[in-house]
């Protein structure tokens, strides 16, 4: 410590080259040029060096594709799409140099507008065979404009955008409380009335959106366990989905060796033994810091699957554990003749219900989930994990058992992953080794990182669009209405990783980046990403 | 409570400092491998005091500062502090025998501050401190970080947390109190005004500030500050001065500061302890360490340029090291040809280049050459603390000497 130089604040730190650069372009200053002119040959060079790597890398990935054929796999070659795809990006960042990174004159806009509208039209009535000419065209227009007049719109805003005080970092909230409330009950009752919703408007896919919705909810809820462990505590753990399957083998060995435990008598248990293996990973992590913890996470979530896997005797091994009872309705069981839950209520069977019933059990979870960590993150407790996450030293000089203080994080999170996963085994009614890979904990840890870390509604967006999203991309068969011969749902994979790649340079810090202050005297401010700390590991 | 009064012997026993400390320090010493950062130092901290602990840089303040509180587990050495009043000698001795970290007696209590970890050196033994380098919870709002601070009575007030979930009105009551007292110290450091704004976002002085109301929220009977003055001009110096005043004499918390700010140094502290290389120089009120010679030697004012200005001092460093030198100026040959780039030796710039070039030593041979003694000698000469022996010159000299293919160095 007596070698540690001054801290300087934040604010004094100006930033320096490519940042500094980012910064004025934010502010909407001009990096080069006079203010008015629009330097052409600047912007065909950077275009020219955009398209050159666009053609490096779709060189492989659009040029050529592998196709099925009697005897294996035959190259075929696509160079016209690859053509296409250099165009596009060449005109494209030409149009993004004349609205975006430069204020160009309205003339220079207009050109590069047109002639990228052009290039589009050409495209389509060109090269994309199949429906009529004329409507190709159309289309074609219609998509070039559209991309012109986002641009043109963004562009505004953001000139727009320039003159208000952009460096302000604390922001006053009361302009957009009410707004923020009014949204909060709005997705509340959409949340309560989503499966009638389903029921009523998409009667042909019920059974599929009635799931999807289920798993958003999982993950919701295991994004705000993890939650407190990342984004409030501030100790990177990679291994969270250890205690999934903790709460999910719970369920699953209890019910097989003992009759009388349903659904309802397991989810307590597996809470407590989830828990209980928290306090376990807790305590070889508490000295670690930095990487060495989220390696030893890691690890620990490796070694859970991998006994799951070998202990063949008790878990079954690869083989997994099925036959895990459903959950009951107070005792009623969603079963088709007397004694079910339909014949109980006097309503038409169905095997739907059973879901929606699942649906709310999930969305109570996480409710439970998410008031619990609100409130405590109100309380001593929660106080003390963020200031864990902002200086730990800090903390011990005040009196704070840093030790206990991480147990007691690392606990309630696991507790919540095994609620979630004794959930995870009722509604599958099987479970094996296999649910519970690296890539749970990443696509888990993704949405707490994506949402923002310590945001509660960021967790909700995040898994929406990640889990939701990923699932709507195989339902993009409309596209080929457009560009017939394309397959768009091969490419979700890439359009995700593009999605991901976008919030990464745009919202670095997740999606929702603002914190709430835990207690507040008079005015409720909200404090800026730069100012919060992100803790051990990142 | 006047300074005159403070440095009067009470009740003919010595000063007020040995007669009713609250923090013993004895035969402290803490090593860090082979360097040794305080060395069997002893001083008490007067209850109700100011307590100054001075010297220049890397004389140990700091360390010390981490060993009173548990940051550092000292070598050697005893750290006592006491509630109550008094010394309070038998429970001292009860404690360090039965090999207890705390025990409280009829009339106050003692805790082992080497036996105890940080952080319950605060909670329980009451101690708190601030850092040099500001550690204030940035993204947390300046309420907030005075609510941490208050982290362990609003725990047992919470039940553990169990009673806070259901808020229960218990739990309401001591969050109303914690607030209450969270604004009283907002009120005194004046930074009331932006109680909802998050510390990080706060001016430099304003941090100081805060950090000091963050550790008074601890409700501690002793208070440590590592250079509370550091950064501030002199308006914030004297607001510091009257905050600790304040807190001294109305809250009766002892303060124990490091502090590189004579003003501020001589003013309000009653009792000042003088450290260098480890070593306690000096110990006595304001007025005396001020008029004390090896003080004035050895610190005040007194730097690596300024030192030839100081005709007294450099004498007897120039003496020793001239006793030293001509057995190393014996045992090689008179510095042979043109003189080397003494200051390619890590650790020896140009003004120490051009001081060892005064004593004759110019060669890096010469340098390879020193004994223990030499070096003890350079060091005291050029007032480096243990650095020679650290930076390793005489194996650097060496290396060069032999590079340089001169001298037939061993």
């Amino acid at each position: 410590m007596a070698a540690d130089n001054v801290a300087v604040p934040a604010s004094e730190i100006n930033p320096v080259g490519a940042q500094a650069e980012r910064e004025q372009r934010k502010a909407g200053l001009e990096p080069a040029g006079p203010a008015g002119a629009f330097d052409w040959m600047a912007a065909l060079r950077s275009a020219g060096q955009a398209a050159f790597l666009a053609g490096v890398l779709a060189f492989f990935f659009i040029g050529m594709s592998t196709d099925i054929a009697p005897g294996g796999l035959v190259l075929s070659y696509r160079w016209l799409g690859l053509v296409y795809a250099i165009a596009l990006v060449f005109f494209g960042r030409l149009l993004l140099e004349a609205f975006i990174f430069h204020a160009a004159p309205a003339s220079a806009r207009a050109i590069a507008a047109v002639v990228f509208i052009l290039v589009v039209i050409g495209m389509m009535a060109y090269g994309v065979p199949g429906s009529r000419q004329a409507n190709r065209i159309l289309v074609g227009a219609v998509l070039g404009a559209l991309v012109v007049a986002v641009l043109y719109v963004v562009a505004r805003w953001r000139s727009g955008a320039r003159t208000a005080a952009r460096t302000k970092r604390v922001e006053a909230a009361p302009r957009f409380a009410w707004l923020a409330r009014a949204a909060t009950i709005v997705l509340l009752l959409v949340a309560a009335v989503l499966p009638f919703l389903i029921t009523t408007f998409f009667p042909a896919q019920q059974r599929q959106y009635i799931d999807l919705a289920i798993l958003i909810m999982t993950y919701v809820m295991l994004g705000w366990g993890l939650n407190i462990v990342v984004g409030l505590a501030g100790l990177l753990d990679l291994g969270y989905v250890a205690f999934y399957a903790v709460g999910a083998y719970s369920f699953a060995l209890l019910s097989t060796h003992f009759d009388f435990i349903g659904f309802w008598v397991a989810l307590p248990l597996a809470g407590m033994l989830a828990a209980m293996w928290g306090l376990i990973l807790g305590f070889p992590v508490l000295r670690l810091r930095g990487d060495y913890l989220a390696i030893v996470t890691l690890a620990f979530g490796e070694i859970i699957r991998i006994v799951l896997l070998n202990w063949y005797q008790f878990t079954n091994g690869p083989n997994g554990i099925s036959g895990i009872p459903k959950p009951t309705f107070f005792g009623l069981e969603f079963v088709r003749g007397s004694g079910g839950f339909a014949d109980f209520f006097g309503i038409e069977y169905s095997t739907i219900h059973r879901f929606m019933y699942l649906y709310y059990i999930i969305l109570i979870l996480a409710l439970v989930t998410n008031f619990v960590t609100m409130r405590l993150r109100r309380l001593p407790i929660g106080r003390a994990w963020e200031a864990l996450r902002e200086d730990e030293i800090a903390c011990r000089s005040l009196g704070i058992n840093t030790t206990n203080t991480k147990l007691t994080a690392f606990a309630i999170g696991a507790m919540f992953g095994g609620f979630a996963g004794s959930f995870f085994a009722t509604r599958q009614g099987f479970v094996s080794p296999e649910s519970f890979t690296f890539i749970e904990s990443a696509i888990i840890l993704a949405i707490v990182v994506l949402g923002g870390m310590g945001s509660q509604i960021g967790v909700v967006i995040a898994s929406v669009v990640m889990i939701g999203g990923i699932e709507m991309l195989r339902n993009l068969d409309f596209l080929q209405e457009i560009f017939p011969g394309v397959d768009p749902v091969q490419y979700r994979m890439l359009i995700f990783g593009l999605a991901m790649v976008a919030i990464m340079v745009w919202k670095p810090r997740g999606l929702i980046t603002t914190r709430e202050p835990s207690a507040v005297l008079k005015e409720k401010k909200k404090i800026g990403a730069d100012l919060v700390a992100q803790g051990e590991g990142h | 409570m006047s300074e005159a009064a403070m440095s009067e012997p009470v009740a003919g026993a010595g000063p007020r400092w040995d007669v009713d400390p609250i923090l013993t320090v004895e035969h402290l010493t803490m090593r860090f491998g082979g360097l040794v950062a305080v060395n069997d130092l002893s001083f008490n901290v007067g209850r109700g005091d100011i307590t100054a602990l001075i010297g220049p840089n890397g004389a140990g303040k700091t360390t010390v500062f981490n060993c009173v509180t548990g940051f550092y587990k000292p070598t050697e050495g005893r750290i006592a502090m006491r509630h109550g009043g008094g010394q309070q000698e038998a429970t001292v001795q009860a404690v360090t025998a039965g090999g207890h970290r705390y025990q409280a007696a009829n009339d106050g209590a003692v805790f082992l501050l080497e036996r105890m970890p940080d952080f319950e050196i605060s909670k329980k033994a009451k101690v708190a401190r601030t850092f040099q380098n500001i550690r204030l919870f940035g993204g947390m709002t300046v309420l907030e970080n005075l609510l941490v601070a208050q982290h362990n009575p609003l725990m047992i007030a919470s039940g553990f947390t169990l009673a806070g979930i259901f808020g229960l009105p218990g739990y309401r009551k001591a969050q109303r109190e914690s607030i209450d007292k969270a604004v009283y110290w907002m009120e005194q450091v004046k930074l009331i005004e932006r109680a909802d704004d998050p510390a990080g976002d706060l001016p430099y002085g304003a941090q100081r500030r805060l950090e000091i109301a963050r550790a008074m929220c601890t409700d501690p009977k002793l208070l440590c500050l590592d250079e509370p003055a550091a950064g501030l001009n002199p308006r914030e110096s004297a607001e510091l001065n009257q905050l600790l005043k304040f807190i001294r004499d109305t809250h009766g918390t002892s303060v124990l500061l490091i502090e590189h700010d004579m003003g501020v140094v001589m003013e309000i502290s009653d009792h000042v302890v003088v450290l260098d290389y480890g070593v306690k120089i000096s110990d006595g009120d304001a007025g005396f360490v001020k008029a004390d010679p090896k003080v004035i030697a050895a610190y005040l004012g007194v730097d690596d340029e300024e030192i030839e200005e100081r005709p007294e001092v450099a004498a007897i460093a120039a003496e020793a090291l001239e006793a030293a030198a001509p057995a190393a100026e014996a045992a090689v040959a008179p510095p042979a040809g043109a003189p080397d780039d003494l200051t390619r030796i890590k650790g020896i710039g140009p003004v120490n280049a051009r001081k060892l070039g005064e004593h004759g030593v110019t060669t890096f041979a010469q340098i390879a050459a020193w004994t223990a003694a030499d070096i003890a000698a350079a060091e005291a000469y050029l007032e480096f603390d243990g650095r020679i022996a650290r930076e390793d010159w005489v194996g650097q000299a060496r290396g060069l000497a032999a590079a340089a293919g001169k001298g037939d160095v061993k």
